[in-house]
């Protein structure tokens, strides 16, 4: 136990601006989020890499909010191309307009991972 | 396990609103209740199954606020679905002998209790969840409107078919003198009614109440020694496959599609079978997802199947005879509220919202959000 644990090290790499995921040197899934085993194969070789970063909206909603605490926002499910699932937010458009099955590419934004158009 | 136990009694208290009551006193006024419809009083429990999101060490809080000494105490919380979850090991220990007078009791100040939001803070401390609490869901909600807007999405279901779920739950509360809210709901006034987290409104979500209920579990043998008709277990199945919306695999399909099958095996029944289901309505969307999954319509076809009045009073299904918690009671967790009504319609009880003759009820629990699910069937005697 003398390297921090999987969640520690995703944040630690997203504070440096870098999004990188798991993948499993046992079956060659992706993982998300951060695991020390594999849900899918039980093996404990999970190793960092980087996504491609682009990924379709899976499903999306609109959290209705007074203007005075910061109005609308989007939340929204994205599967990325690895085959994972992450939840985060479309930016840069109107929470409203964001549809299921958009094709959007992450950044890194503040330490948090969001999607804006590709 | 089939047939294996009974409940003898069914208790609620503090439904609606409880001021000044904590959640364990709550739990011991259902227990009181449960425990006088099954001619017990606390001196005959050994057994105790108890859920609370509150109350830490719930189990040894409940026993010491009732007096009792359990030989058998469960006290597993998978949310919402625990009190139907509770039935597994409750069979098992009364069956093994190790109990002889199982209590399952809950009870929550939901709406009244003080410094509630400030103990909200703490347990989102306590229980990060990094991955999701940062992009600020409006939790729970938000994650079943993340499964409702898919189903729409996928099945073409609309928002005014969600809003016949609510529509029926309150045509059923209407029907139930003990029900929290029974004013005229019409699709109208749900699609009008405040958005919260789309396509979810107000209307769409379960009520904020307090309440308690509580069941009195005895093995089947000695079960015709009680006061009141029992309502045998003939079958339960259990099932989780995520616990935060972003790791359910398919926002469209539950574990009850799991549970429910190994409910329905257990008991050698079918969704045909069933007289009267109970089902854990949090938010409109739960009632139509789990009508599919538990096999009484295609998937897909659960909002066609809600919006033609099938699952209202007259309707050829009778779903959530009692309001369920989007009208009759919903204290945080409702999981215990679906079996209690299940054994009032069996034992023919249920006064104006009764349905006749209903021999076989289904009382699904569930947990998280659409994480735990938890089938449970009851029948009377004649079909034991």
């Amino acid at each position: 136990m003398n390297v921090p644990g999987p969640e520690f090290q995703y944040q630690e790499r997203l504070s440096q601006g870098r999004f990188e995921i798991q993948k499993c040197a046992g079956c060659g899934k992706h993982v998300f989020y951060p695991r020390v085993l594999c849900p899918h194969c039980g093996a404990d070789r999970l190793a960092w890499v980087a996504p491609s970063g682009r990924g379709v909206v899976y499903s999306s909603t609109v959290v209705r909010c007074k203007p005075a605490d910061g109005g609308d926002y989007n939340v929204a499910l994205v599967d990325l191309e690895e085959g994972v699932r992450m939840m985060s937010r479309v930016a840069e458009i109107a929470p409203e307009t964001v549809r299921i099955g958009m094709k959007v590419k992450a950044r890194v934004a503040a330490g948090l991972v969001e999607f804006v158009l590709a | 396990m089939r047939g294996g136990i009974a409940v003898a009694g069914v208790g609620l208290a503090g439904c609606g609103e409880a001021p000044g009551w904590s959640e364990t006193e709550i739990m011991a006024a259902a227990a009181r209740n449960a425990l006088a419809d099954a001619g017990l009083t606390t001196r005959e429990v050994d057994g105790l199954a108890v859920a609370s999101v509150n109350i830490f060490l719930v189990g040894l809080s409940v026993a010491e606020q009732l007096g009792i000494r359990p030989k058998f105490t469960d006290s597993t919380c998978v949310g919402g679905s625990s009190f139907v979850g509770h039935l597994i090991p409750a069979a098992l220990a009364l069956q093994a002998g190790l109990c002889d007078v199982l209590l399952v009791t809950y009870g929550s100040n939901q709406r009244t209790g003080v410094g509630r939001a400030e103990a909200g803070k703490y347990k989102m401390a306590l229980d990060p969840q990094p991955f999701e609490h940062p992009y600020k869901p409006f939790n729970p909600l938000t994650s079943y409107a993340l499964a409702a807007a898919r189903h729409m999405h996928q099945y073409g279901t609309t928002r005014e078919q969600l809003a016949g779920v609510a529509v029926a739950a309150r045509k059923w509360a209407q029907l139930n003198p003990e029900a929290f809210v029974r004013e005229p709901l019409t699709i109208a006034d749900v699609l009008g009614s405040r958005m919260v987290s789309d396509p979810l409104t107000v209307r769409d979500s379960c009520l904020v109440t307090d309440g308690g209920g509580a069941l009195v579990l005895v093995r089947a043998e000695r079960a015709r020694d009680f006061p009141k008709p029992p309502a045998y277990l003939l079958g339960v199945g259990a099932a989780h496959w995520h616990r935060q919306i972003s790791a359910m695999p398919d926002l469209t399909v539950t574990a009850a599609t799991e549970s429910g099958r190994r409910a329905f095996g257990m008991a050698g029944l079918k969704p045909a079978d069933v007289d009267v289901v109970e089902l854990y309505d949090a938010f409109t969307i739960n009632t139509i997802l789990f009508l599919e999954d538990l096999g009484f319509c295609a998937k897909g076809e659960g909002g066609a199947f809600v919006a033609s009045g099938r699952i209202a009073p007259g309707g050829a299904l009778p779903v959530n005879t009692n309001g369920g918690g989007l009208s009759c009671v919903h204290p945080g967790m409702y999981g215990i509220f679906t079996i209690i009504e299940a054994v009032r319609q069996l034992r023919a009880e249920a006064g104006a919202r009764q349905v006749k003759g209903a021999k076989v009820a289904l009382a699904h629990g569930n947990g998280g959000v659409l994480s735990s699910q938890i089938t449970a069937l009851f029948g009377t005697r004649d079909v034991l």
